[in-house]
């Protein structure tokens, strides 16, 4: 069915690829904004975004109304706006800087995409098939490389800025991207020790980590959020500091910054800061879900293929890899609610206390974590 | 006074993680989620305006559809912004009320000056200038926020009035003792 795009030149394939991260990544990015307004408005025991309609959509007579008070529609209408409104390049900035640095945050926010495997279908061996653009051995490590380049947009955008507190933010970004990348590159070291057999191929892919959660037996299937909570909780924890989310949302702070490093941007050039914000949270969630929570095995102990032969779709490769993205999708869906539920609940950490967090709390206890776990797994004979 | 020393309990080890702290405030705030909405939505819902509310300076009739303002100018000389502007008029000798002398021409009471200070309503001897429960004017343009006599009378309507004066007035005149 596929053999007419696998035919293509690469390039074109590449291409493709690349719209189709586009085309499906800036509306996620779209509806995390709205559904962030949804979040914090029903917490705030307010209903929210919900007066924007498309006449249309109106004169059907109960969805329409029921689409209109979730607000789906305000996804549109901020679209347009973000499009069409004047887009404001302040006289004191560095113009090339100014307007590269969006462009820099979208970058690495995309690209990372590409080795993030979202599902998975098995072939007529049976053998797992992973849904993924770029299926590379280096897995996580491309993830952690190529986001990590986002920090430069932020830094970039505070000094073009030109103006105190865009810099104050970008100041702010560098040190704290910084500090909280150490404990979490640490913290899923432990993963790739369990996986990594020893005599095996090494490998750091992101599908091998979802392949081992999905093993019969009662350690086969556990997932790694349930033999490493603490792998877990720093992951999370630094997670939310490198998205720039609240608590950990110094970058802008709008309490004390303005806006951060976005003060002097407006129209479509902020919007795709937050593009790129929803997307490295988008992100972030997959590779949680991957390393910690059975990737698209439906629940713990229940693998993708369990699920499969209950459903009795095994054979059609289709059917597996959609059940497979959905099962995948839901729960990136539940760990960004998470992410919202969070920032909607904690106030925002003063920053010598993100600081103390980071080096002296969070750094040694991931090493005691990567020591410990190197240990337990050097002892347990397998 | 006596000085009562207070020690400081330390922090638990599970406080100092803050993390069970987190997980209360995050249950707190997944309680609210669930909880009827306290926005009150506007142009469908509307405020329930209490008594006394101070809005927009009306002119009001008395029962029998008289107009009650005299043209006295008290209200134009009391408004601290100066938005009442008043052009006083007599009242033909035809008329049945022709006793009371005098009546607006015009009236107008500029929206855009006007700080709803209620001052005009507190001055009036005749109880004619009301602030009642309108709350939001607004216009296209300066002259739209400028309300005329007839709009005036418009947004007043009537009011109930415990005095008559004018017709407790023209009886006591008519039976010989004016004042």
């Amino acid at each position: 069915m596929f053999d007419f795009f696998f035919q293509l030149h690469p390039f074109v394939q590449g291409v493709a690829k690349g719209l189709a991260v586009i085309l499906v990544i800036f509306p996620l990015a779209g509806a995390c904004s709205l559904a962030e307004r949804k979040v914090s408005a029903w917490m705030q025991g307010r209903p929210g975004p919900n007066r924007a309609i498309v006449p249309w959509v109106a004169w059907i007579p109960f969805l329409g109304k029921f689409l209109q008070r979730l607000g789906v529609f305000h996804l549109m209408a901020d679209g347009a706006k973000f499009l069409f409104k004047e887009d404001p390049l302040p006289g004191h900035v560095n113009k090339f800087y100014f307007i590269l640095a969006p462009v820099v945050a979208l970058i690495p926010a995309l690209t990372t995409v590409v080795v993030v495997p979202f599902g998975a279908y098995f072939n007529e061996l049976g053998a797992v098939v992973p849904l993924v653009l770029a299926d590379v051995d280096v897995g996580l490590l491309a993830v952690f490389a190529v986001s990590s380049l986002g920090v430069y947009s932020v830094i970039l955008a505070g000094w073009a800025s030109n103006s105190k507190y865009p810099f104050l933010g970008g100041v702010r970004a560098s040190a704290q991207l910084i500090s909280y990348e150490l404990s979490m590159t640490l913290s899923v070291l432990p993963v790739f020790l369990w996986i990594n057999a020893p005599g095996m191929d090494g490998s750091l892919s992101l599908v091998r980590v979802v392949e081992f959660q999905s093993q019969p037996g009662f350690w086969g299937g556990t997932w790694f959020i349930f033999t490493m909570p603490l792998c877990a909780l720093i992951f999370m924890i630094a997670l939310f500091a490198e998205t720039n989310r609240a608590p950990f949302d110094m970058p802008e702070s709008e309490a004390d910054l303005v806006g951060g490093f976005h003060t002097e941007y407006g129209a479509f050039k902020w919007s795709l800061f937050f593009v790129a914000e929803y997307a490295h949270m988008i992100i972030g969630s997959g590779v949680f879900a991957l390393l910690f929570l059975g990737g698209w095995n439906p629940l713990p102990w229940v693998s993708l293929a369990t699920l499969a032969g209950w459903l009795g779709v095994a054979g059609l490769p289709l059917v597996v890899g959609l059940l497979s993205i959905g099962i995948f999708m839901g729960k990136i869906v539940v760990l960004l609610f998470f992410f919202m539920w969070v920032r909607w609940t904690l106030p925002r950490f003063r920053y010598d206390q993100v600081m103390k967090l980071g080096w002296q709390r969070l750094l040694p206890l991931a090493i005691a974590n990567l020591i410990a776990y190197a240990i337990g797994i050097a002892l347990i004979p397998t | 006074m006596a000085v009562i020393p207070v020690s400081r309990k330390s922090l638990s080890f599970a406080e100092r993680t803050y993390l069970p702290q987190i997980v209360s405030g995050l249950k707190t705030t997944f309680s609210y989620m669930f909880r009827p909405k306290v926005t009150l939505e506007y142009p469908e819902q509307r405020p329930e305006i209490p008594v006394n509310y101070r809005g927009v300076p009306t002119l009001v009739k008395d029962p029998q559809g008289r107009e009650k303002c005299v043209s006295c100018q008290l209200c134009e000389f009391v408004c601290p912004p100066k938005a009442i502007r008043i052009t006083p008029g007599e009242i033909s000798a035809e008329a049945p009320t022709a006793h009371v002398e005098k009546a607006p021409q015009a009236f107008e009471i500029d929206m855009l000056r006007c700080i709803y200070c209620g001052l005009c309503e507190e001055v009036c001897p005749e109880e004619a200038i009301f602030l009642q429960n309108q709350y939001s004017m607004t216009g296209y343009t300066r002259a739209e926020m400028v309300n005329d006599k007839a709009k005036l009378y418009e947004l007043g309507g009537t009011l109930p009035d415990d005095h008559f004066k004018w017709d407790k007035k023209k009886a006591a005149e008519e039976h010989g003792n004016a004042h």
